[in-house]
């Protein structure tokens, strides 16, 4: 017996667009990146982003096992998704759905292009995302984290990849859909991009959207991509900010 | 483009830029070109509703069975469909035997979404009695020969083996017992939502890849294109694209969109 029944909001956005979380369609939930969090990892991000916590970790560039993996002139790439078991209001069972596959395949595609995997002969980075609470967008987020736990573990990259949502409701098209707008919103648009030459390096589409409001919906991802990739920075860099002081007067 | 199960000669990578750099393709079509679709006579399943077509040299057969059974229960009012692509180590020297990994899982969730997105299949209609009985949909996606450009060519066998599927019609009698009846019904089709999956090869856009394209592509994208024209599902592949690449993209889609679609009805 499901004890948590998800019930339908009569009113997903009103007219003047106040979303059901009382945002404007242009906002963004609060988002907060911790980078360095795990001992053992070469290098791990956390992000918590509306209800959302991930944890990712990278691994690597380590030994390939197996062996028939190794790719002779290029690092393997592996990713994995995987959503805990108490991350979902009904228990979650445990390992690898046909979701969490596609996804590991999708979020390993927005990460790939990034990574200067040709510096690696013959290793493996492995990217491990753990959603432990979700709240929508859990895909994009755990791109923005592990971008930022790939470049904790020092790999050479062409650049950080960011990661939003975008999605519409009714006549509006929105920005990061809250759990409402991702269960009975028309469409939603997860989109991921390498921000310095702004190349698309994930995105996908489910509900229709005429082109002008696809347009606008690929243009509001950029521009929410663009506010985390200058967030992205400033967490990789506070670690290791310069501290500054005279000693003229004090000796 | 399933690659890491393929080592791509550097020869073919280098004969078939070198081409696209000139403008044309391997097998002389143009950049957005669909190579022809032949619908296959004849009946080859037992299932209620079946296509086997081929896309140039790329074959599928889709099966749609159907059943009855209970509702999800977070959707009461809607039947069930469930898609499930098989790549059979027939169709390519590259597929093993096992259960689907993720390319194929990847297919049959974007053929699904297609699907779902432009909600084509009226799920109302599968309703029997509302949170206890409805009609359960099984869309059996199956690659014989795999030459390119599945997304497309098993969007188009789906389509198809929907619109053709005939289902023995099911009623509850009083006493509560299940009545399968000699009468059948057809699924209701409201949409004819198309796949177009472009490799990006250099600059070019390419539409319909054959397996030397795919492999050698930089870049891989699926887009749905609705009856309205409407984008309705996306699934970005391997590699990168720009923002008008994509837009360039969609509307090289909406302008096929008529001619795929004829194709389709034309077959059911």
């Amino acid at each position: 017996m499901p004890l948590y029944v998800e019930k339908k909001p009569e009113v997903l956005i009103t007219e003047d667009g106040v979303r059901t979380d009382g945002r404007k369609p242009y906002e963004m939930r609060p988002v907060r990146m911790t980078v360095g969090i795990l001992d053992k990892a070469d290098g791990s991000a956390f992000i918590e982003w509306g209800g959302n916590k991930i944890l990712a970790a990278v691994f690597g560039p380590r030994e390939v096992h197996p062996k028939h993996l190794v790719l002779p002139d290029k690092a393997l790439v592996r990713t994995r998704y995987n959503m805990a078991p108490f991350s979902t209001p009904e228990r979650k069972r445990p390992g690898p759905d046909r979701r969490s596959v596609e996804l590991s395949k999708v979020i390993r595609e927005a990460l790939k292009p990034a990574i200067f995997v040709e510096n690696y002969p013959g290793s493996v980075i492995d990217i491990f995302i753990e959603v432990l609470r979700s709240d929508a967008g859990t895909r994009v987020a755990g791109v923005n984290a592990a971008s930022l736990a790939l470049a904790n573990a020092g790999i050479a990259m062409r650049g950080l990849v960011a990661a939003c949502a975008v999605g519409r409701v009714g006549d509006f098209v929105v920005c990061d859909p809250n759990h409402d707008e991702d269960m009975w919103g028309d469409a939603d648009m997860p989109m991921a991009m390498l921000m310095e030459a702004e190349e698309i390096t994930l995105l996908q589409t489910d509900g229709p959207m005429t082109e002008e409001q696809f347009r606008e919906a690929l243009k509001l991802g950029r521009n929410s991509i663009r506010f985390l990739y200058e967030m992205q920075k400033e967490a990789l860099k506070r670690p290791y900010q310069v501290v500054e002081r005279s000693v003229r007067g004090v000796v | 483009m399933f690659e890491s199960e393929m080592l791509t000669h550097n020869l073919l990578k280098d004969y078939v830029k070198d081409l696209v750099s000139k403008g044309q393709r391997i097998d002389g079509r143009g950049f957005q070109d669909y190579r022809p679709i032949e619908v296959k006579e004849g009946t080859f399943t037992k299932a209620e509703g079946e296509a086997w077509i081929k896309l140039g040299n790329t074959q599928v057969l889709v099966g749609v069975k159907a059943d009855v059974g209970e509702p999800f229960p977070d959707t009461p009012d809607k039947g069930v469909l469930v898609s499930n692509t098989e790549l059979l180590p027939l169709a390519s020297p590259t597929f093993e035997p096992g259960p689907p990994n993720e390319n194929a899982i990847e297919v049959a969730r974007v053929v699904d979404r297609a699907i779902r997105s432009a909600d084509a299949v009226d799920m109302s209609s599968l309703v029997i009695v509302e949170g206890k009985l409805v009609y359960m949909l099984f869309l059996d996606m199956y690659v014989l020969d795999y030459d390119g450009n599945l997304e497309d060519a098993l969007t188009i066998a789906s389509l198809i083996a929907l619109g053709r599927a005939e289902i023995p019609k099911v009623e509850i009698k009083d006493d509560g017992e299940i009545e399968v009846k000699e009468e059948k019904w057809k699924v209701n089709l409201k949409d004819l939502p198309i796949n177009f999956t472009f490799v990006k090869i250099g600059d070019q856009l390419l539409l319909d890849p054959v397996l030397e394209e795919e492999q050698v592509s930089d870049a891989a994208i699926t887009l749905a294109i609705d009856k309205e024209g409407r984008v309705c599902s996306i699934q970005k592949k391997h590699g990168k694209f720009t923002m008008e690449e994509i837009l360039n993209a969609t509307s090289i889609a909406r302008s096929k969109w008529p001619e795929i679609a004829e194709r389709v009805r034309e077959a059911i």
